[in-house]
């Protein structure tokens, strides 16, 4: 199936988050549904409404599984993905794609959330806590995405942070993380060493960036060092209208 | 073994843990990648599931004996307790509950109030998947692989689940035989 253009497939489920199903499980990014006519009665739901509308999105926020349970998903993940690819980057690419929507989903859950601990944090000194605004500089949406989306995600922030000293490639940014979990329990044969799982991050790190506007390609790649064998760094580079739009802002004044 | 028993090796057994909305959305990404592979054809997505369950549950099995210390079960009844207060309360953190023997005691149901693997889950609204796609479905898979190492063959499906619009998330679990040790083929 001939994938449509992210930014048409961002702006579809963009409109499919705006109701309140925000998140990722869900599979409204699947294939177009039939067009016969469907009855219009909707989904059922159990008698006791545990469903998504009624359950609190914060319910799981601090919740923690088997550390053992996500090794095995995710490597079956690696694994199936691996037999309908033709090769090392075809594999990434897969993984960076089905990485992609779980950033565009995490990144309203983010939002969300600050909006909650922000306002209870000042009920008492401030009635009017505003809403956490979304990232216009490239810098405020790396802080993003380098503490709170790496706490969500791993329990803790990435290792760096990091702009392209090139003046050839003044679009690039890199976030180090030394011991990413999700490679932690992949073992890469030699043959394919290219091979960084961490494409799947990449990808939901090029959804919350896409998310925010800030057109993007990221990838992981490995940058070991004798202290921490499995260092991956993932490169972002952001579109040339990103750094258009960046330099306006900078003129402006805009933060 | 008494299931209070089994309880307390579930809640006591030490685990390293992560976030679990990561657990949570990685596994609704392999669904929901199963499903685009496939074209929406649920009931070949379930099998891909059980599939991918049974890997799984070929491997975990091992985690598991060493992570208990439980040792040989004395019937179906004890294994299903493992199952239910050990085994998925360290995997899944929750203790579905047994219920629904049949009188021959190979037959029973696993009723689960918290399913951590739909959390955020709502299935696709085209009038076909709350028939015919069984989400967590590599349950099924994992029980059926971690009990063939363990010399039982099983056979589990679901019979009802919330996503569904059911008021209750159930597995049936049947045990069809006890897998005697057999030598290896003679080599020629």
């Amino acid at each position: 199936m001939a994938a449509p253009p992210r930014h048409s497939a961002m702006l579809s489920m963009n409109s499919a988050v705006a109701t309140p199903q925000p998140m990722p499980g869900d599979m409204s990014q699947g294939p177009p549904q039939s067009l016969t006519p469907q009855p219009s009665q909707g989904l059922r739901v159990p008698s006791n409404r545990k469903t998504i509308y009624d359950r609190h999105l914060n319910r799981s926020r601090n919740a923690e599984l088997s550390r053992a349970s996500f090794a095995y998903l995710f490597a079956e993940m690696v694994t199936y993905a691996q037999r309908r690819v033709t090769g090392i980057q075809d594999l990434e690419k897969r993984l960076n794609e089905q990485g992609y929507p779980l950033g565009l989903r995490l990144l309203d859950l983010l939002f969300y959330r600050t909006t909650t601990t922000s306002s209870s944090a000042l009920s008492s000194s401030s009635t009017s806590s505003s809403p956490p605004n979304r990232p216009l500089r490239i810098l405020t949406l790396l802080h993003l995405i380098h503490g709170p989306l790496w706490r969500l995600l791993f329990g803790r922030s990435a290792d760096a942070l990091e702009h392209s000293v090139s003046p050839d490639t003044p679009n690039e940014y890199m976030i180090t993380d030394n011991d990413p979990l999700v490679n932690a329990y992949i073992s890469v044969p030699r043959e394919m060493n290219q091979l960084n799982c961490a494409a799947f991050v990449a990808g939901i790190i090029e959804g919350v960036c896409d998310g925010c506007g800030f057109e993007a390609k990221v990838s992981a790649h490995n940058q070991p060092t004798e202290m921490w064998p499995s260092r991956t760094v993932f490169l972002l580079s952001f579109g040339e209208s990103v750094m258009e739009r960046e330099k306006v802002l900078e003129r402006s004044g805009i933060k | 073994m008494s299931s209070s028993k089994a309880s307390r090796i579930g809640e006591e057994t030490r685990i390293d843990k992560v976030n679990a909305e990561l657990v949570t959305l990685t596994y609704g990404t392999i669904v929901a990648q199963l499903c685009q592979d496939y074209d929406s054809d649920y009931q070949e997505v379930n099998k891909q599931l059980d599939k991918m369950g049974y890997n799984i549950g070929m491997r975990l099995i091992e985690d598991f004996l060493a992570k208990s210390g439980v040792g040989r079960c004395a019937n179906f009844r004890e294994t299903a307790d493992m199952i239910a207060k050990v085994g998925f309360k360290i995997f899944l953190n929750v203790a579905p509950t047994v219920t629904n023997w049949t009188s021959d005691n190979n037959q029973f149901s696993l009723i689960f109030d918290e399913n951590p693997l739909a959390d955020f889950v709502e299935l696709p609204d085209d009038g076909r998947a709350q028939d015919e796609l069984w989400f967590s479905n590599i349950l099924c898979g994992v029980l059926r692989g971690a009990l063939e190492m363990v010399q039982m063959q099983i056979e589990a499906h679901f019979v009802s689940d919330i996503l569904r619009g059911d008021d209750t998330t159930e597995m049936r679990v049947s045990l069809v035989r006890y897998i005697e040790d057999e030598m290896p083929p003679e080599e020629e």
